[in-house]
């Protein structure tokens, strides 16, 4: 997994609420065996039209996309599937954080997992944000901290170890095969066997 | 100290290493259900890390969600590019080859226990009270009907599971949803769990593990309880959970994966104690009393944008919602109702199993699908499409001019040969009703089976009430 400690970058803006993670990326989509170039995918027919063509005026198709490196989404962004391909095909794409009032559970915590941070700030702080596509912020994850251009400073709810593998860029499953002997004991020390 | 909940209880059964402030908690898995999908990624980091996979005991391996609804005697059928496209036909094979090499048994084509993931481990008594359960699907949530506790996963943790049985977790909130009253003729534990939904929100349940309780759930069978269970997820729950009791037991003696004999006295006398405490608490109590409860279908496109079929759409006017109604071409204070329907789906994870085909035959028997329609009944598992013919649903369906079809995911998510056109309208029992959930420029109206079939008689958006 990727490090990040902090990062400056544009916002781009989809003010949507309830963006389930079949729009982030639609199931057809999900019969690969790899995750290579899943990016592609990514908001497939909300960026594409029937001929494959970009449609103008969705976020993502603008021109300085690319410099845009955080996604402030309307509440409750990626409910439905617990597809990982959602989170894949965000960090793919470019996205390091997605910045919302809230966000569902499965796709936060797969984000966590692939170094996309999820930041849930409050009403006000996301009222701003939906009203200021393109505005410069920070994403402090040391901290846990978002930064205005306005100055302001929120902080945003981050689990601990989330934070520490995000930081240090470290993969949970080696941490999981460290306790792989308490595992052991408690198979063998239970009161029944599934 | 107060009591336990049930969810409690479950989750202090399976607490290797206890949460801090620093770490979650390791929490073991007792059933882990793999699908062709979510799983590929997770093998390869297997292989990428020389592990082995450590219970392939634990898990229960099937193919559902990219599988083809027409009989495969041979893979080379995948190769017909009317059947298959080539992708999903790799990725069949692809789990073929994965759970070869990692010595999982699989229930493939040709299997009597192949079918939808949720289907088949109640269906072969795998998912059982008490247990945790985990899948790389969100809808793991149904097998809470049972008293477990089941929860979807992303395929980071697939491959935790696979490699230590094991996942990092926080615990959950807990919320009782108390549902009373008795349900209408004509009105189904699906209407309830949509209504609940529409009152609650999609994420109503967020960051909670709801339990279902109340006298209504007592009186329910467990494709009932299923159906409830299964749509926790589409309230943003990450569980739902309903006590065991005589009827849980009932369903589940005999089951080929069920405990046998003593054991079986044992593990009764075990999940009896799984219930909430007289004394415990909830962080989130909701009621819902369904005694005038009417058939219910979503309007728009996420599952909290439902209304009563007899009452219009309402008139909400923000830009979700307007987005919402102007995909599915309909009106703000105007009925679902008399909608023209051009294909009826009955099947999913949702609404595939023995009652639900039997009440659609009933509804049938004697009836033709209209014309304009296309009906698609999908049984939920081959051992249940077996069971239906065995009781010649098969023989009303066909006669009604409805599809019989092999069991499988199908047309709940569009990534199979089983797709909407852009802008058909598709009365569905599945569980989302997202723009393009069952093909790009699809619009899905979600429903009871009871609903669905009603519709597919009359060709537009029907009141079952007026068919039973
Ligand atoms: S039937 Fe639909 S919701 Fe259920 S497991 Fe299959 S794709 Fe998922």
């Amino acid at each position: 997994m990727e490090k990040l400690t902090q990062l400056t970058s544009k916002t781009t803006v989809l003010p949507i609420d309830d963006v389930d993670t079949d729009q982030i990326i639609p199931a057809r989509f999900l019969t690969t065996t790899t995750r290579d170039g899943i990016g592609k995918a990514l908001f497939a027919d909300w960026r594409f039209d029937a001929q494959g063509n970009e449609i103008k005026d969705f976020p993502l198709n603008a021109p300085d996309i690319s410099d845009c490196k955080f996604l402030v989404a309307g509440r409750n962004f990626g409910c439905g599937s617990s597809r990982e391909h959602a989170p894949w095909s965000l960090f793919d794409f470019g996205i390091r954080a997605v910045i919302s009032s809230e966000i569902a559970d499965i796709f936060r915590n797969n984000s966590l997992k692939n170094g996309l941070v999820p930041v849930i700030v409050d009403n006000d702080t996301h009222q701003w944000l939906l009203a200021n596509p393109g505005a410069e912020v920070t994403v402090d994850v040391e901290a846990r901290e978002l930064r205005l251009p306005t100055g302001k400073s929120v902080t945003f709810p981050i689990d601990n170890f989330a934070r520490h593998c995000i930081l240090e860029g470290i993969d949970q499953t080696g941490y999981l095969m460290q306790n792989i002997d308490n595992i052991g004991q408690f198979e063998n020390n239970r009161m029944w066997q599934p | 100290m107060g009591g336990k909940t049930l969810f409690d209880k479950v989750w202090d059964d399976h607490v290797v290493i206890p949460e801090s402030e620093q770490t979650p908690a390791v929490f073991y898995i007792d059933l882990h259900i793999i699908h062709e999908v979510t799983t590929p990624q997770a093998f390869n980091m297997l292989r990428e890390n020389k592990l082995p996979v450590r219970r392939p005991d634990l898990i229960l391996a099937t193919m559902d969600h990219s599988t083809p609804t027409v009989p495969i005697n041979d893979l080379s059928v995948l190769d017909d590019p009317a059947i298959s496209a080539p992708e999903p036909a790799k990725q069949i094979r692809q789990m073929i080859v994965n759970c070869e090499e990692f010595g999982i048994e699989l229930h493939g084509f040709g299997d009597h226990h192949r079918g939808i993931v949720h289907v088949i481990g109640p269906e072969i008594g795998a998912t059982q009270p008490g247990k945790t359960i985990v899948c790389g699907d969100s809808h793991s949530s149904t097998h809470g009907a049972f008293g477990a506790l089941g929860f979807g996963i992303g395929t980071t943790e697939v491959g935790h599971v696979l490699a230590t049985q094991c996942l990092l977790q926080r615990k959950a909130k807990s919320m009782a949803v108390n549902i009373s009253g008795k349900l209408q003729p004509g009105v189904s534990a699906k209407d309830i769990i949509l209504a609940l939904i529409g009152k609650i929100g999609v994420d109503g349940g967020t960051g909670h593990v709801i339990e279902y309780r109340g006298e209504t759930i007592r009186d329910l069978n467990m494709d009932e309880r299923m159906t409830i269970c299964n749509m926790s997820i589409e309230a943003g729950a990450r569980a739902g959970m309903i006590a065991p009791d005589e009827t849980t037991f009932a369903y589940m003696k005999g089951r080929d994966k069920a405990p046998q004999g003593k054991d079986w006295d044992t593990a009764v006398e075990r999940w009896k104690g799984l219930k909430t405490d007289g004394d415990a608490r909830f962080d989130k109590e909701v009621s819902l009393d369904i005694s005038d409860l009417e058939p219910q279908v979503t309007f728009g496109t996420n599952p909290g944008m439902v209304v009563s079929i007899s009452k219009p759409i309402p008139n909400i006017n923000d830009l979700s919602f307007n987005k919402a109604i102007d995909y599915m071409q309909v009106k703000a204070d105007q009925p679902m109702l008399g909608t023209k329907v051009d294909i009826v789906f009955i099947g999913s994870c949702t609404n595939s199993r023995m009652t639900d085909l039997q009440s659609v035959a009933k509804m049938l028997d004697g009836k033709k699908v209209a014309s304009n329609v296309r009906m698609m009944i999908v049984p939920g598992s081959e051992a249940l499409k077996v069971q239906a013919e065995a009781e010649g649903l098969h023989k009303i369906f066909t006669a009604a001019g409805a599809e019989w079809r092999e069991a499988g995911c199908s047309m709940c998510l569009g990534m199979n040969s089983d797709k909407l056109g852009k802008g058909q309208l598709c009365v569905s029992t599945s569980n989302r009703n997202f723009e393009g959930r069952q093909g790009p420029g699809g619009r899905t109206v979600l429903a009871s089976p009871e609903t669905a079939t009603a519709s597919a008689i009359a060709g537009v958006i029907a009141d079952p009430r007026d068919y039973i």
